[in-house]
């Protein structure tokens, strides 16, 4: 049988490891697909409301004296529960009341003001949102070609560092030509530093996780390089690029201070154009095939060694685009901090969203939201920001663990059996 | 006395399938029964239940007259219920011993593996049932029959009284199959009872003591050889008329389609798998290459396919060199290629039916128009074929994973012979199917070689091969031994030739043309 025939131990492992991203990044089934990032999602929010009593002194305090009045402990807690979520709700969408009245004014004077400032959580969790879906989509491509690109903040760096500089030394072109150019520079140095461990592996068989993450850290320290000498905005200043010309910005959609800019809807076109490249076009379905059954791409005649080049390339080229984002349409420099850690998040969102590009967006909505409105939880109801980050990770440890949601749920036990003894040979 | 085991109205049900209908199965102390029945008729998942892996719906099984619950394979294995499967679980680098001790390791002082104590079990159970097996042996060096042996022994090691086997025979040489036949009989005389899976029909007749024949879930027959013959058994299994004998003209042979000359193959280790191999395929007929699994035909028939680098030698197709030619350009040269493991390299599971069966075509027209893949197109080439080649599926847009092996290989079959193709090389094209499938996969095999096809057929089944072949090349240990006219064939001689054995063999030596 080939089956128990002797293989060498690089494909087999290789396989395994494919069918593991398969098996937790392009999940089967409405139930894996649907249900089980929607119950992680809940269960990360129902377990991070313990969390947050716990992080309220005077829940604690409340729980402190249980035994004297009990009920009170209850309501403590209850009420350091809704607190943190409804500030984490206006932080994230906006205040309700204010927005109706910003409305009212509008509609009576005229005045835009209280409109842009009652609309300006909303525009900030988009900008927040819009690098996530560029990232995520990345990921999710490289999910779907069998591949795991851990380098979109690397890629995100070295992308950012091309069109900040473009942005800011070319000059005399007009608007949109300045834009494109940056932009195409920084997509052509994310590609550059995705193509790089994509080689690696069609050529030597160079895993790409390990590649992507060394890429990470030369693209790191290049950064503290060229922000402290080749490319710091004055000398001895901070390790800040110079602003790019207004000629290079991607357009703010309001006045000041909605910061939500083109990029948001650019980072939808994105997601539009990757599900019509990866499913309505032969190159997509050589990609869809490598990832789901290298043997058979083989088979059908794919060149794997190109398409996995391929994949790295446009998945570096989509997480470099959120680099770019952030640099065209927010900074307008670059700073040390002008990511704070979206390639890696990209991951979180391509298992999130199943690798497919609509759950991409979705996911990004969900956490661009969150980060978004964090903040105001830490301010208005004391709960920390890191409580968002302690939510994304229960979220994603039950997407690689679909087997605790089904055990908190009770559900889904026939398909469990069905996936376990397709190991047994049918005869 | 009370049976050994008894199920009683065990039914199972999948979402959309009921699997077990209410099966009543008596298995008595001391006798070989046959559990016969095509992929899909509840075989496997009604033994599943027994050992554990399933929970059934209804119904109870009683061990030795006493009602028992089998919630995981430990309750089987402490009722006394083995199973060998399939394929074989076993660690190629570990001895016998540390393969039989895995999961029931005897210790010393708590702690220390005592390897002593079990390889003397070990030796107990090997001569007491004649399996004639070293305990000290690593897996890796025994060949296929001993690891079966292997297999049984870790089943008796656990003190099994109830065996069961899940298509033992599937990798066996016909050498092999008596062997096993005689550790069977000599099981059965030490005082266990057998359950056997199978769909050949051959061992049913040769080795029950009685048969049970499922079909569709249910129970469809009980007999025994005495009182049947394989063609009613047949009709039992698939519920209708099976023409078991594949009826075929002589060949109107054309010219040389495929040339293979002094062939050199390495394999994934870097071993010389193809020593030298020649032959030729002509338009017209099918040339069967016989052997058991492991000695070269996979890494010909990768060669041959553009999927395995060629070290030496020449493969031309219709007159054009296709030695270092791609997979693609050699199937756009004409050939078609039916590979060894469908789920492996014939298919991506994932993909809908209609993706799989444009799976090598999808860029050529109409399948892609401009940018685009014409999805349009794709389904109706899909819905054509599907109704063409009797493709049971529920519809073209689910995933291949969701049909049956016969009609995931079916996909396969009609995606490769709905092209004008010139070559088929069909490896082990029926593997694990049923009768019924069998039987359709044949009948287009000859319908392709009929209309002026070269065929080539890569099979360990020997009688799949005499059935099917005009010729028959005897493969061993990378070398072509002997190439036989169909007819002039025997099953002995190809037996023997199988087994490497080429004295007394009336043939022509390898490589002359027949």
């Amino acid at each position: 049988m080939s089956k128990t025939s002797k293989k060498p131990a690089k494909p087999e492992m290789e396989k395994d490891e494919r069918s593991f991203l398969n098996r937790i990044a392009v999940r089967k089934g409405k139930f894996e697909a649907v249900l089980v990032p929607l119950l992680s999602v809940f269960t990360a929010f129902v377990i991070g409301s313990i969390l947050i009593v716990f992080s309220h002194p005077e829940s604690l305090k409340a729980w402190g004296n249980f035994f004297q009045n009990p009920w009170g402990a209850i309501t403590t807690s209850w009420h350091s529960v809704i607190n943190a979520y409804s500030a984490l709700f206006i932080g994230a969408f906006g205040d309700p009341k204010q927005i109706v009245e910003a409305i009212k004014t509008w509609q009576s004077t005229g005045e835009t003001r209280a409109l842009l400032n009652a609309f300006r959580p909303l525009s900030e969790s988009l900008v927040f949102t819009t690098p996530y879906i560029l990232a995520g989509l990345g990921v999710a491509v490289g999910f779907r070609g069998g591949l795991f690109n851990i380098g979109g903040e690397g890629q995100l760096f070295v992308a950012g560092l091309a069109s900040v500089y473009v942005g800011y030394s070319v000059t005399g072109l007009p608007f949109p030509i300045h834009m494109l150019v940056a932009m195409i520079a920084g997509i052509a140095a994310a590609a550059l530093w995705g193509a790089i461990p994509g080689i690696l592996k069609a050529q030597l068989g160079a895993h790409e996780v390990i590649n992507t993450i060394m890429m990470n850290y030369i693209a790191f320290r290049l950064t503290d390089y060229l922000l402290t000498g080749p490319m710091i905005a004055g000398a001895g200043a901070l390790p800040i690029t110079p602003d790019i010309l207004p000629s290079a910005y991607l357009p703010a959609l309001f006045p000041d201070p909605m910061r939500v800019h083109w990029g948001f809807f650019l980072a939808l076109a994105m997601a539009g154009v990757v599900y019509w490249f990866l499913w309505k076009t032969p190159l997509g379905m050589e990609i869809r095939m490598v990832g789901a059954n290298p043997r058979a791409a083989r088979y059908a005649g794919v060149r794997i060694a190109m398409i996995t080049v391929l994949t790295m390339v446009i998945s570096a080229s989509l997480a470099g685009l959120a680099g770019i984002n952030q640099v065209l349409g927010v900074e307008h420099r670059l700073v040390r901090a002008f990511s704070s850690g979206y390639g890696f998040d990209a991951i979180a969102l391509a298992l999130l969203g199943n690798s497919h590009p609509f759950g991409v967006v979705l996911s990004s909505l969900l956490f661009g939201f969150l980060r978004s409105g964090a903040a105001r939880m830490q301010s208005f109801a004391g709960t920390p920001v890191e409580l968002i980050r302690i939510i994304q990770g229960m979220v994603i440890v039950f997407i690689a663990a679909p087997e605790i949601i089904r055990g908190l749920y009770r559900i889904g036990r026939t398909k469990k059996r069905k996936t376990e003894t397709k190991k047994v040979p049918a005869g | 006395m009370p049976p050994i085991l008894e199920l009683r109205g065990i039914t199972k049900k999948f979402p959309g399938v009921l699997a077990n209908d209410h099966i009543d199965l008596v298995l008595n102390e001391g006798e070989i029964l046959a559990l016969l029945g095509e992929n899909g008729a509840g075989k496997t998942t009604l033994m599943n239940i027994l050992y554990g892996l399933y929970k059934p719906d209804e119904g109870e099984i009683m061990v030795r007259g006493e009602k028992v619950e089998i919630i995981n394979p430990h309750d089987a294995i402490r009722l006394g219920i083995g199973m060998v499967h399939q394929h074989f679980m076993l660690v190629p680098v570990f001895t016998v011993t540390e393969n039989v001790m895995l999961g029931v390791e005897s210790t010393k002082a708590g702690i220390f593996l005592d390897r002593q104590a079990a390889t003397e079990r070990i030796q107990d159970i090997s001569s007491k049932f004649q399996l004639n097996v070293d305990p000290l042996a690593h897996v890796e060096d025994l060949s296929v029959g001993v690891q079966q042996r292997v297999e049984i022994i870790k089943v008796l090691y656990r003190q099994a009284d109830i065996l069961i086997f899940d298509e033992p025979t599937a990798v066996l040489t016909p050498q092999e199959v008596e062997e096993f036949f005689k550790v069977i009989h000599s099981l059965i005389e030490q005082g266990k009872s057998i359950i056997f899976i199978t769909h050949k029909l051959g061992e049913v007749m040769s080795v029950a003591d009685r048969i049970m024949v499922l079909r569709g879930g249910r129970v469809v027959g009980a007999t025994s050889p005495k009182e049947t013959d394989e063609a009613s058994l047949a009709n039992m299994m698939v519920g209708r008329e099976v023409i078991l004998k594949v009826e075929k003209e002589a060949a109107e042979v054309g010219d040389i389609t495929l040339n293979v000359e002094d062939l050199h193959v390495r394999d994934d280790r870097h071993l010389e798998a193809v020593k030298g191999v020649s032959f030729q395929v002509r338009a017209g007929e099918v040339l069967g290459i016989a052997g058991v699994q492991g000695n070269g035909q996979k890494e010909l028939v990768e060669a041959l396919t553009g999927l395995r680098k060629i070290e030496a030698g020449f493969v031309g197709l219709l007159g054009r060199d296709i030695s270092k030619a791609s997979p693609r350009k050699i199937r756009e040269a004409g050939s078609a290629h039916v590979p060894e493991d469908r789920q492996q390299d014939g298919l991506v599971l994932s993909f809908t039916v209609s993706d799989n069966l444009v799976l090598n075509t999808y860029y050529e027209s109409p399948f892609t128009k401009g940018l685009n893949l014409s999805q349009k197109e794709i389904d109706k080439a899909a819905q054509e074929r599907v109704g063409q080649f009797d493709i049971r599926t529920p519809g073209i847009s689910i995933p291949v994973a969701n049909l049956s092996g016969g009609n995931q290989q079916k996909v396969i079959v009609a995606r490769e012979l709905s092209r004008p193709i010139k070559l088929l090389i069909a490896s082990q094209p029926t593997r694990g199917l049923d009768v019924g499938s069998i039987e359709y996969i044949h009948g287009q095999i000859i319908r392709k070689r009929n209309e002026g096809c070269a065929v080539l057929l890569v099979s360990p089944e020997l009688d799949e091969v005499m059935n099917l072949a005009d010729r028959i090349a005897v493969m061993f240990a990378g070398r072509i031994l002997a190439i036989l006219p169909a007819e002039q064939a025997s099953r002995e001689q190809l037996g023997l030739l199988m087994a490497g054995i080429t004295e007394s063999v009336p043939a022509e030596p390898a490589g002359v043309e027949a």
